[in-house]
């Protein structure tokens, strides 16, 4: 698809995402007009509006959309980042409450790691059953976002629940955890960091072998794997871990950045509309950041639609559900991502990888 | 005699537990037997349980029981319409399907009822006792003394395998699902048979659904369905795609829930937030342990 | 009725069964069928004769509902017909065994026969009915085995049973003796003669000229899409039907009749492939595919494998090419190895990947436009032009996607990817499978020449006859073990040895 057209087609998705929603909201008796006013002011209708609600909304969003683009591109479907999302703020709380003592770069690094960490073993048990027992990974990570769930109301009533017992969500953590704002907004340095991983996820994907083995595992797995010099099954699992250690990251720069500490619901179901924004940018890093922008706009726009103008935020969900289908129209019947292998029972097939 | 009762306490809950899932994991395995997999099920028993609140708080149980048959089968023919007749990837397309749905279905829910204020309370099924064969220890309370959506959701079964089974139209269906390729050859129509299985799981779905609302909650909420429509297509990979080992892995699964009580009923002092997610490990180890014997239809997934 | 003329110009007293006439066909620029008339007449085996690209599948889709013709009729007995799909052709008495198998292979044969045949799936009436249809046929088949776990011979059998489950007094036959040895092509064609001296017609698609002579009444020869002879097989020789098939001008051999005779090169060289005491196990998982075997191919040499599909080849050859892991026993190889894999767009290329991106799939990290995990594309795509160049391919260019190239083009440049590694060794799994006389001829040359540059080749064809021009020597894999051929041996031995039999 030439880039032109496919900017024409992420046009056509959001376009029509709002028109479904617009449609949908005149049918039930609310207002369209003023809703759909006050998702735009909420988004980018003013300075304050932009970066300290848009930008900061869109910062986990980049974050597990990258890691989705990761995942998607080397053939796995990782359905549940928002599990490992929570792992991560688990993680990162539990850390950051520990590290008081610590100065301030040495305990967000910290932070951040664990989060990154936590990430990576919240996606370690899908990855096992699936190079073990070919379990389809689509299953095994949606089902652990709900463990992962209950696992933060656990958390949050039990070993990391404020001093005082009384709310369900931890303690502050301490101003040494943070992460810096960046000029007087509420934007915090997580967003240079989704930024700076954007661009390194570019040049990965477009100048080195491994980037190249991804997308032909992704495209072609049988032939990659008869080529000799890959080992899908081994691709597919690095792309996973590093799939849920983005979207443990993300969990821990939320945690760090934003609410500076673990409640329930912390998450609006970032995981899920990391999947559109990943798809909407055709798996591109550089586009990923962009929709990931546009669909932070959404997000805030929706609590502003909420509260101005009295329409559910959870209506938003529909538009970019919308967006994902007319994403996924513009390059079917191809795909391009191979969801077909599914429970496909693994070949003892070794071979010598590079 | 205390002991008994417990057991049979157990077995009813389990089994009513058991029984939303049961109705969408035996239309998913009609769709799975014809090589779709739709993970757009949890949306559609959302959608489900949300139009059998509405419908009958309208015109009373049954209409909603209708109201949600319907609004499962319109649902899954758009995912038929996006993931078979354009072709686009099947589990995307159920994810996006789902996200829709959980957008739609809380809109719609507070558009009805308000934001805060008074929500839905519907009076729930009552219980339909077999005569005789509830009054016998454990089994009793535990199979024939149940709401009737039960009942129906048992019946199903041996229809479905009747229909897979011994059946033209299963056998192109079956046929289907193992090699399209092959079945176009020998004349089957594929897109249709996938597109009418994907329907009708989704009728069944919207009745996992309303059966939530009706016979067990009696309310709706967000996001009710906690899951439920991603257990229910474990438990048709449990199940081997087969009606009577679905039945067996739901009831499993019911079970798993149920336990839960059981041990508030025992006095033990655990979160109960582990009991939660008791039905979720339990799946992934059920999983771990089924997938490396069984064999999913051929071409389950291919678009 | 009087006399009729039918379309090969002869007269007779009844119509003909079944007739094509005028038929024209395009794909998108080419013309697939240029005016070509058929005549089948009941009661003969009719052999449709022509290169892989002549036309032939065409042609007989066309006449079994699966493509629709530009232009022309069809009649069956004299009466027009319209036939638009294959349940149509199936009522009208028209059944088709197909050139790769289409039952399913999870179902059981008395399934797939119900499937096909549209019965009703009660499973002790069905097992009967199975029993007795394949009984009445001569071709016994076990209704309650899967078909996947059939034997190659007994698919093609329920292929036919398919067939004529139907009630089919016309039998179009694609192809059917390609993938099996001898002996069985044999069973298969006295098969298809019980069915015509029974009343039944049949079309035998073939690019074998022995078969024609020895198996078919008439023949029908197309070339290019056109039909070149229509007539009695009687008087006619390989060099008639040769010329009909490819043209008079050409001295190039059609099809790979010639039986190899020569003796092997003279030894006294390298050692390239070293096999002793090896054992491999299958690739499904279950069971030995190779029993210990021993092997040593040297440099220059082509040794081909006569082995019928399932008896352990392809795990040889891929155990030789690296993909697969030994089970037990000694196996060297001379490194570099080129593997051209059989199914060249799920294995050998990546279809939506572009021309450069598939030549840099194969040569990995061993390319030179890498270095230390960078891949420097502009450099890459430059090499893979000059490749495109330097093996004629028919291509946009290095951006073209590798869907885009035909069959040729595409067994073309998985060959120039593996040869310009100058590879030691070459495994080559039916390297010209599905191409034109041309594009076949041409790839041999180019092993030819890498071998006598030294490579030493190990490759399988299930086409006998391929193996048999090509190598030099001839090594036959049955049940996992392997034979060497002596080099007076007859096709018929061959044959024998390739199904079990001792040589």
């Amino acid at each position: 698809m030439a880039r032109l057209s496919r900017l024409a087609w992420a046009v056509a998705a959001v376009v029509l995402g709002l028109g479904v929603l617009a449609g949908g909201l005149e049918a039930m008796g609310y207002d369209a007009a003023p809703a759909l006013g006050a998702l735009w002011s909420g988004a980018f209708g003013s300075w304050y509006a932009f970066t300290s609600t848009t930008l900061v909304r869109s910062v986990p969003l980049i974050l597990i959309g990258l890691g989705i683009a990761i995942a998607f591109r080397g053939g796995a479907l990782n359905i549940g980042a928002e599990g490992q999302f929570y792992a991560g703020a688990i993680a990162a709380t539990w850390v950051a409450l520990h590290v008081a003592e610590r100065p301030a770069p040495v305990a967000v690094i910290s932070v951040l790691l664990a989060a990154a960490l936590a990430g990576v073993l919240w996606v370690a048990l899908p990855v096992w059953l699936k190079l073990r027992f070919g379990v389809i990974e689509v299953i095994s990570t949606l089902l652990l976002v709900f463990v992962a769930e209950l696992l933060v109301s656990l958390m949050v009533l039990g070993p990391l629940q404020e001093r005082g017992h009384i709310y369900p969500q931890s303690d502050a953590i301490p101003d040494s955890a943070r992460l810096p704002l960046i000029g007087g907004t509420r934007l915090h340095a997580g967003f240079l960091l989704a930024l700076a991983l954007g661009a390194t996820l570019w040049f990965v994907f477009s100048r080195t072998w491994w980037g190249f083995k991804l997308r032909a595992v992704g495209l072609g797995p049988r032939a990659a794997e008869v080529s000799g010099r890959i080992d899908s099954q081994r691709v597919g699992a690095a792309a996973l871990f590093l799939s849920g250690a983005m979207a443990g990251l993300a969990g821990g720069v939320e945690v760090s950045g934003v609410s500076y500490a673990l409640y329930p619901n912390l998450s609006p179901g970032y995981g899920f509309t990391a999947i559109a924004v990943a798809l909407l940018a055709g798996l591109h890093p550089a586009g990923v950041v962009i929709t990931g922008i546009l669909f932070g706009a959404l997000e805030a726009g929706a609590g502003a639609m909420q509260r101005d103008a009295g329409v559910p935020a959870i209506a938003v969900y529909v538009v970019e559900a919308v967006i994902i289908i007319v994403a996924l129209l513009a390059t079917a019947p191809k795909g391009g991502w191979s969801g077909a292998r599914v429970m496909r029972r693994k070949r003892p097939v070794a071979s010598k990888a590079a | 005699m205390e002991l008994l009762a417990l057991a049979g306490g157990f077995l009813a809950a389990a089994v009513r537990v058991a029984t939303p899932l049961l109705f969408a994991a035996t239309g998913e395995t009609l769709a799975e037997r014809s090589g779709v997999i739709n993970l757009g099920t949890e949306g559609i028993m959302l959608a489900g349980a949300l139009a059998a609140a509405l419908g009958a708080t309208a015109w009373g149980p049954w209409a909603g029981f209708g109201a949600a048959m319907l609004a499962g089968m319109c649902l899954a023919a758009v995912f038929a319409l996006i993931a078979i007749g354009a072709r686009a990837d099947q589990i995307i397309t159920g994810t996006a399907i789902t996200l829709a749905a959980v957008g739609l279905t809380g809109t719609i829910y507070r558009r009805a009822y308000g934001d805060a204020g008074v929500g839905l309370s519907l009076p729930t099924l009552p219980n339909v006792s077999v005569p005789g064969l509830a009054s016998i220890p454990v089994i009793g309370p535990g199979f024939f003394d149940q709401p009737a959506p039960t009942y129906l959701a048992v019946a199903a079964l041996p229809l479905v395998w009747w229909v897979l089974f011994r059946t033209r139209l299963g056998l192109q269906l079956r046929a289907t699902g193992e090699a399209a390729a092959m079945a176009r050859a020998a004349g089957v129509r594929t897109g249709l048979m996938r597109a009418g299985a994907t329907i009708v799981g989704g009728g069944f779905a919207g009745l996992g659904g309303a059966t939530l609302v009706l016979a067990q909650v009696g309310t709706f909420a967000e996001r009710m369905t906690a899951g439920r429509g991603y257990l229910a297509i474990a438990i048709v990979v449990l199940g081997r795609w087969h009606p009577a080992g679905v039945a067996a892995a739901a009831l499993l699964f019911g079970g798993a829930t149920a336990l839960q009580f059981l041990f508030q009923a025992l006095g033990t002092r655990a979160p109960y937030q582990l009991f939660l997610m008791l039905p979720y490990v339990l799946t992934l180890l059920a999983l771990a342990g089924a997938v490396g014997r069984v064999r999913a239809p051929g071409d389950l997934g291919r678009s | 009725m009087g006399l009729s003329r039918s379309s090969d110009g002869t007269l007779s007293r009844v119509p003909p069964v079944f007739e094509l006439i005028g038929i024209q066909k395009r794909f998108g620029s080419v013309q697939a069928l240029d005016g070509a008339d058929f005549t089948l007449r009941t009661g003969e085996i009719h052999a449709l004769l022509g290169e892989n690209g002549a036309g032939k599948s065409t042609l007989m889709h066309i006449a079994y509902g699966l493509v629709r013709s530009d232009t022309g009729d069809v009649r069956m007995n004299g009466v027009v017909r319209r036939i638009a799909s294959p349940r149509q052709a199936r009522e009208l008495g028209i059944g088709m065994v197909h050139q790769h198998f289409t039952s399913v292979p999870a179902l059981t044969v008395a399934e797939n026969i119900a499937l096909a045949a549209g019965w009703a799936v009660v499973p002790n009436q069905l097992r009967d009915r199975t029993r007795r249809l394949s009984e009445r046929l001569g071709l016994p088949l076990d209704p309650d085995q899967r078909a996947g776990r059939l034997s190659v011979a007994l698919k093609q059998r329920l292929e036919i049973v398919k067939a004529l489950a139907g009630d089919a007094r016309i039998l179009l036959l694609d192809e059917p003796t390609a993938v099996l040895a001898p002996a069985e092509a044999e069973e298969l064609l006295r098969v298809v003669r019980a069915f015509t001296e029974a009343g039944g017609s049949a079309v035998l698609i073939t690019h074998k000229l022995d078969e024609v002579l020895s198996a078919a009444d008439r023949v029908t020869v197309l070339r290019e899409g056109a039909v070149t002879y229509a007539g009695t097989v009687a008087g006619q020789t390989v060099e008639s039907l040769t010329a009909a098939m490819i043209g008079p001008e050409s001295n190039r051999s059609s099809s790979f009749t010639t039986v190899h005779a020569g003796a092997p090169r003279a030894t006294a060289k390298r050692e390239l492939i070293r096999l002793q005491a090896l054992e491999l196990s299958r690739e499904s998982g279950y069971g030995i595919a190779i029993r210990p075997a021993a092997l040593i191919v040297g440099s220059g040499e082509i040794v081909g494998i006569a082995a019928v599909e399932g008896n352990g080849q392809r795990e040889l050859l891929r155990a030789v090419a690296g993909r697969i892991v030994r089970l037990r026993g000694r196996l060297e190889v001379a490194q570099p190895v080129a593997f051209i894999p059989e199914d060249r767009t799920s294995e050998g290329l990546i279809p939506e990947l572009d021309l450069t991106e598939n030549v840099a799939l194969g040569l990995g990290l061993d390319a030179p436009w890498t270095r230390r995990g960078w891949i420097r594309w502009g450099e890459a795509r430059a090499r893979t032009a000059d490749l495109l160049q330097e093996f004629g391919i028919t291509a946009s260019g290095p951006r073209a996607r590798a869907a885009s190239l035909s069959g040729g083009n595409q067994q073309k440049l998985i060959v120039a990817r593996e040869l310009s590694r100058s590879p030691a060794v070459i495994v080559a799994e039916n390297p010209t499978r599905g191409l034109d006389v041309v594009a076949a001829s041409a790839i041999h040359a180019r092993l030819r020449s890498a071998a006598a540059a030294g490579a030493a080749v190990l490759f399988h064809s299930s086409d006998l006859d391929e193996v048999l021009a090509l190598a030099e020597r001839v090594i036959v894999v049955a049940r996992g073990v392997i034979s060497e051929v002596s080099p007076q041996a007859s096709r018929a031995t061959i044959g024998a040895m390739m199904l079990g039999g001792d040589g």
